[in-house]
């Protein structure tokens, strides 16, 4: 890990609310709540599929870029979905 | 990212012809402690068939999922009658549902809320009638509903469900919206309906006792508005969402997001519906007990009828508008006008949009002292032996 880089211990979880599962029908993960359901789109679904409760923000950036090492660092772009996720209350940090 | 989710609907509904059913309601049963005037089931409920044995059940709930539905609401009726129901929900949750519990909580226990919890059910909707207890309990016609419910509230929160409070609001408790948020706010509900009755069936026999006036409505709305702002302020989560009728509308509302499109019914005797109310229509709707969920779905006449638009007639036909709201609802039109073919009489275009108007005058008149039609099953005995008598001579 790059030495200049800090570690963001932060360990998101999953809102009380939602539920987090593929669907075969859809070819996506979905969230579901109440009556209700989020169908993501494929970077939202990886990440939120790395949220496991015990995973902090960097170990979930590591484990991304190692599946896609063609996508350069996605850093960034974990962090402001994250941030979008838990404005929706997705998921918080513990 | 900010649009990494969509909702599905609207995503499925693009790209085929028609969507997969994504929401499946099962209404078990008719049968219900409570008698509330405004109910959703058919009038003539007591002419229906069997109940479905819980086999049939859990292949109605396999077939569907197969076709890709996520969403399953055990409804009714009450469906706390329904002695099979821990069985129904661990079979649903298996087969990987989102599995909805809508519910009045009269018969509800501690002790059964916890056993659903262990079968794997997701979440409980309890439906209050008014947030005081003597309306309540006049429009319940039941006189120990509402202590109930606060006590089963409290325990699902308490059991850490996510829970849905569903007012449902008319001319006799909409002037309470303040106490009905404040009392949601002290049960932590995570989402509340403030859902104005929707005009069929019961509701649509009562709506002179039961349509607010436009003033009652837009000082709702106001004090609904007030209150998410203050509640969001003070950072509390709860989500208030307003329905108001379409009689104050002048389009019509797309029904169901679209006839066969999303959402699957089944009712207590099997007939599939592509919305709860459509029984009403006269078209002969399939059954799960003679034809699976995906020629149901896809291939029967009942399901199909209203999909495009080759059935609209004019207004709706050239109009440059239809894509949005298809011609609204379809039993509202059957209601109104006698034709099922015919515009939603709520859009300002169609000819018996006066109909409307009318209804929007009459709920300014006092309506204190006319006898309100309780749903339950003697009124619903007159309203099947009508029909039969209709049936016989159309």
């Amino acid at each position: 890990m790059n030495a200049a880089v800090k570690t963001d211990f932060r360990v998101p979880v999953l809102g009380t609310l939602f539920r987090f599962q593929w669907e075969p029908a859809q070819q996506a993960y979905v969230l579901l709540y109440p009556e209700g359901m989020v169908k993501l789109n494929q970077s939202a679904g990886e990440i939120l599929a790395l949220v496991d409760g015990q995973r902090n923000v960097t170990a979930i950036s590591a484990a991304l870029m190692e599946k896609f090492p063609e996508a350069g660092d996605l850093s960034g772009d974990i962090l402001e979905f994250l941030e979008v996720a838990r404005e929706q209350r997705w998921i918080d940090y513990r | 990212m900010s649009n990494a989710g969509s909702t599905t609907a609207n995503a499925l509904a693009r790209t085929k012809t028609h969507g997969q059913p994504l929401w499946l309601l099962a209404e078990l049963t008719y049968k219900c402690p409570l008698q509330c005037p405004y109910c959703s089931n058919p009038l003539d409920f007591a002419g229906a068939g069997e109940e479905l044995s819980t086999e049939e059940w859990i292949s109605v709930f396999r077939q569907a999922r197969e076709m890709g539905a996520a969403q399953l609401g055990f409804s009714g009726g009450e469906p706390l009658v329904r002695q099979d129901l821990e069985r129904l929900i661990a079979e649903a949750r298996k087969l990987g549902y989102y599995t909805n519990l809508i519910t009045s909580g009269i018969g509800l226990s501690g002790e059964r809320i916890a056993a659903f919890r262990e079968a794997g059910l997701d979440h409980i909707q309890v439906s209050f009638q008014a947030s005081d207890e003597e309306v309540n309990n006049m429009l319940a016609g039941s006189k120990k509903a509402f202590q109930q419910k606060l006590k089963i509230a409290r325990e699902v929160k308490a059991q850490g469900y996510p829970m849905v409070l569903n007012f449902v609001t008319h001319k006799h408790n909409i002037d309470q919206i303040d106490r009905i948020i404040e009392l949601c706010v002290e049960l932590e509900a995570d989402y509340v309906e403030l859902a104005t009755c929707q005009y069929y069936g019961w509701a649509y026999e009562n709506r002179e006792q039961l349509l607010p006036t436009k003033a009652q409505l837009e000082r709702a709305e106001r004090i609904t508005n007030e209150y998410r702002e203050k509640l969001k302020a003070e950072g509390n989560p709860i989500r208030l969402i307003f329905v108001t009728p379409d009689y104050y509308e002048e389009r019509p509302k797309k029904c169901m997001n679209g006839w066969g499109e999303i959402f699957l019914t089944v009712t207590p005797d099997g007939t599939a519906l592509p919305c709860h109310s459509a029984r009403m229509l006269p078209i002969e709707f399939p059954n799960v007990k003679d034809q699976s969920i995906d020629a149901i779905w896809n291939e029967s006449n009942g399901f199909n009828y209203f999909r495009g638009d080759e059935w609209m007639q004019e207004p709706c036909r050239s109009c440059d508008e239809k894509e949005q709201d298809h011609g609204g609802c379809r039993c509202q039109a059957y209601m109104m006008t006698g034709d099922m073919h015919a515009a939603d009489p709520v859009c300002g275009k169609s000819p018996d949009h006066g109909k409307i108007l009318a209804a929007r005058e009459a709920a300014e008149l006092d309506t204190n002292g006319q006898p309100i039609t309780y749903r339950n099953e003697r009124n619903s005995k007159v309203f099947a032996e009508s029909s039969r008598v209709f049936a016989r001579s159309g």
